[in-house]
């Protein structure tokens, strides 16, 4: 056992994966001798040679297209999308060609590709270096969309999702590469280090995906969130005093439907927390399956706390970025409600 | 604040924005005389392993073999056997069988849509003689003569057209979008453009694994605008993969002529001379000269020495579609004056010169063809036309993912009962 960064988490799955199936493959912009601009393919050109990680021409559409040829053809490319938000050049290959090969071949064809893409906001990136897609991928049948909030996570999803046959969107929440955010970007960022999830097996083993996970057991009101805002989550509640149970979602497709439903049934009371902007948003899904699913236990409405429906500000980072306070708020809310 | 008006913009032209239009509309006479073909002996045939530096010329020319007597000649002439070209014509003849067959059975009702490959049929038809099916295409939707040259039943190409319970594609795809990986053929997708660089992928897993095989891609004029096409080029040239990326230039994409794609302004061909790569322009509807160029593009991706750009110059003679009117655009009889002729004509042309067949024997080929056709169509709509007969409902459901998640399971239940 060792302790690990998310990034050296993700980068030791890439590299065990590697060393035990010689179909995986890595590549991307930058991803093969620098080994990419966060340092997640760090070694592996080294370690591997460059036939299985390298360097791809600035071309998202293409990184994708070429993958799905790969993956068609018997390999387990893994490619890097240096920021998602430049995977949009790449949205036609992902969600008409990797989504549908399967079924629209009647099986013949599938592309066991992974798809892996820093995202989220919390660097001062800006509006091109900050967004939160999550939710389009959702929205598309044959894609599975993967989001780690822990260094242990990160590793064991990672391997899933390389190990699936199916296409996977894996996004990795950025602001917590290096250390667990509590959400107060005016205190020094944590290091990894003093969090239990840092633990991290060098060896192979997986996370499934399609799995929740409960970070915090309550009793009051649950509190659904990913990525970043699990940590943020975890900090508003300690905060706020109130005895929330705070579930990490860990995979949107596929949805652990059954740990939502087992607890808000408990709670009665349900906070959502994502990143993205709030109009069709994931939390949408959420609160449509809670409904239909939850509504003769509900206590009070369903609350959500989102990223604004403006693109991601630069000079409003912070102003942009959830908030514990926010969440609290939020809390306070579904709490209160008769 | 609103855009203040620009009085200036009531003085423009109705030509100020430079768009190319085609040579003849409806109403005109059909006239190809600004074309100008060269003779067979024109075009050299480099070495396999000659750098494309020092074959540019190949890009702006044209190859070809049989010339207008029906005779082969020149450096591209692959000197094929009398049984392989019969075989090629017997291939090139069921394919526009079939594709007659289809059509009028979309105009009955049968089915909801069809695409011909009129005109184009040396060119699937070649390249399937030349690859093997451990080769990949990553087609377009009119190189069906790749399946019917292999002998893909033509029973089950009428199933998936008709989307009857005997569809080997369960109902999902739009008719002919086939799927044979048997037969070396790639899903087709409905977006144009998407496989040409996801055939570069495939063929860098050939090359990954060092098992000698390799892809193919097809695309249309139209589509070369894409940007799936100057992907493939470059990432095919980038990483030297084992491809053939083939352009079909059959002048049409839908209503727009080639000159919308950017075919007035250089070749198809010659886009490759910008990525580095080997570039060939071929009569496409020559049997010969398409045999010998994609031969020649094999050996070099076999030979581990990379891709190779092909335009084939060709004419749609039909309409894009089912949908499509093209007299709405073009000189109804503008097919007929092709000046490069018609590649099934051609070819057997070219098999009477050399004594390899005989009218009585062609026409007992088209005799026996149109029979097969026949009696595959009767089996495939005794299983059910359009509406008639589908897969199970269920089908719906499956292959979403390797295996459904709960939603799906839900649903199909529901839909089930």
């Amino acid at each position: 056992m060792a302790t690990m960064t998310m990034i050296q988490a993700l980068n030791s799955a890439m590299d065990v994966m590697m060393e035990r199936d010689p179909t995986v493959l890595v590549f991307g912009e930058d991803a093969g001798y620098f080994g990419g601009v966060f340092r997640a393919t760090d070694g592996l050109q080294r370690k591997y040679g460059a036939s299985r990680c390298f360097d791809a021409p600035i071309a998202e559409g293409g990184i994708v297209a070429t993958a799905i040829g790969m993956g068609a053809n018997g390999l387990r490319p893994v490619v890097e999308i240096q920021f998602v938000d430049y995977i949009y050049p790449a949205y036609d290959q992902l969600v008409s060609e990797a989504a549908r090969l399967r079924y629209r071949s009647g099986g013949e064809f599938w592309a066991p590709i992974t798809v892996r893409s820093p995202y989220g906001g919390g660097i001062m990136g800006g509006q091109t270096h900050s967004q939160s897609p999550e939710a389009i991928f959702t929205h598309v049948p044959g894609l599975k969309t993967v989001i780690p909030s822990n260094p242990y996570d990160a590793k064991g999803l990672l391997i899933s999702a390389i190990e699936d046959d199916d296409p996977v969107i894996f996004l990795e929440p950025k602001r917590i590469y290096n250390g667990p955010f509590d959400g107060h970007h005016d205190r020094p960022l944590q290091p990894w280090q003093k969090h239990p999830a840092s633990e991290v097996p060098e060896g192979h083993y997986t996370v499934p995906l399609g799995v929740a996970a409960i970070r915090r057991p309550g009793k009051t009101v649950t509190v659904l969130a990913y990525g970043t805002m699990v940590h943020v989550a975890l900090a508003a509640v300690e905060e706020s005093g109130i005895d929330a149970e705070v579930i990490d979602l860990r995979s949107l497709v596929p949805l652990d439907l059954e740990t939502i439903v087992t607890s808000v049934s408990k709670t009665g009371r349900c906070v959502i927390v994502h990143e993205a902007p709030q109009t069709s948003g994931f939390a949408g899904e959420l609160m449509a399956l809670i409904q239909q699913h939850c509504f003769y236990h509900l206590e009070a409405p369903i609350e959500r706390v989102t990223g604004w429906d403006t693109p991601y500000p630069h000079a409003f980072e912070w102003d942009y970025f959830i908030s514990p306070a926010r969440v609290i708020a939020a809390l306070r809310r579904a709490v209160e409600a008769v | 604040m609103t855009q203040p008006a620009d009085p200036s913009l009531e003085q423009v032209p109705a030509d100020a924005i430079a768009v190319p239009q085609p040579h003849c509309r409806p109403g005109d006479e059909p006239d190809f005389s600004r074309l100008n073909f060269p003779g067979v002996d024109s075009a050299r045939r480099p070495a396999v392993d000659e750098s494309p530096e020092h074959m540019r010329e190949l890009a702006y020319g044209l190859i070809r073999v049989l010339d207008e007597n029906g005779d082969a000649g020149g450096a591209w002439n692959p000197g094929l056997d009398g049984d392989t070209l019969r075989r090629a014509l017997r291939a090139m003849v069921l394919t526009r069988l079939f594709d007659d067959r289809m059509f009028r059975a979309q105009r009955q009702g049968k089915t909801s849509f069809y695409m011909k490959c009129t005109g184009e049929e040396a060119i699937g038809c070649a390249q399937a003689m030349v690859l093997t099916t451990d080769d990949m295409f990553f087609p377009t939707y009119r190189v069906q003569g790749i399946l019917i040259s292999r002998g893909y039943p033509l029973v089950q190409m009428m199933n998936q057209i008709y989307s009857n319970a005997s569809d080997p594609l369960q109902g999902r795809q739009l008719p002919i979008l086939y799927s044979a990986r048997e037969y070396g053929f790639f899903s087709l997708s409905g977006n144009v453009g998407t496989q040409y660089c996801q055939a570069v992928g495939w063929a860098m897993a050939n090359a990954y694994k060092q098992n000698g095989h390799i892809a193919a891609a097809f695309i249309g004029d139209g589509s070369t605008a894409t940007y799936d096409f100057h992907h493939a080029l470059n990432f095919a040239a980038v990483y030297r993969a084992p491809v053939i990326l083939n352009i079909t230039n059959n002048q049409w994409a839908i209503s727009s002529f080639q000159g919308i794609a950017g075919g007035e302004q250089t070749t198809f061909a010659a886009r490759g001379i910008g990525y580095g790569l080997p570039a060939l322009r071929v009569d496409g509807n020559d049997f010969l000269a398409v045999h010998a160029a994609t031969d020649w593009a094999a050996q070099r991706a076999r030979r581990g020495l990379g891709a190779t750009v092909i335009e084939f110059y060709t004419y749609r003679a039909e309409g894009h579609s089912t949908s499509d009117d093209p007299s709405k655009y073009r000189p109804k009889d503008e097919a007929a004056h092709w000046p490069m002729g018609d590649p099934v004509a051609r070819l057997k042309q070219h098999l009477l010169k050399l004594g390899e067949s005989s009218e009585e024997q062609h026409q007992a080929m088209e005799v026996e063809l149109t029979a097969q056709v026949r009696a595959a169509s009767r089996e495939a709509e005794s299983v059910g036309t359009l509406g008639q007969s589908k897969p199970p409902v269920g089908e719906m459901f499956e292959q979403v993912f390797k295996s459904p998640d709960w939603r799906l399971q839900r649903q199909r239940k529901e839909v089930e009962g």
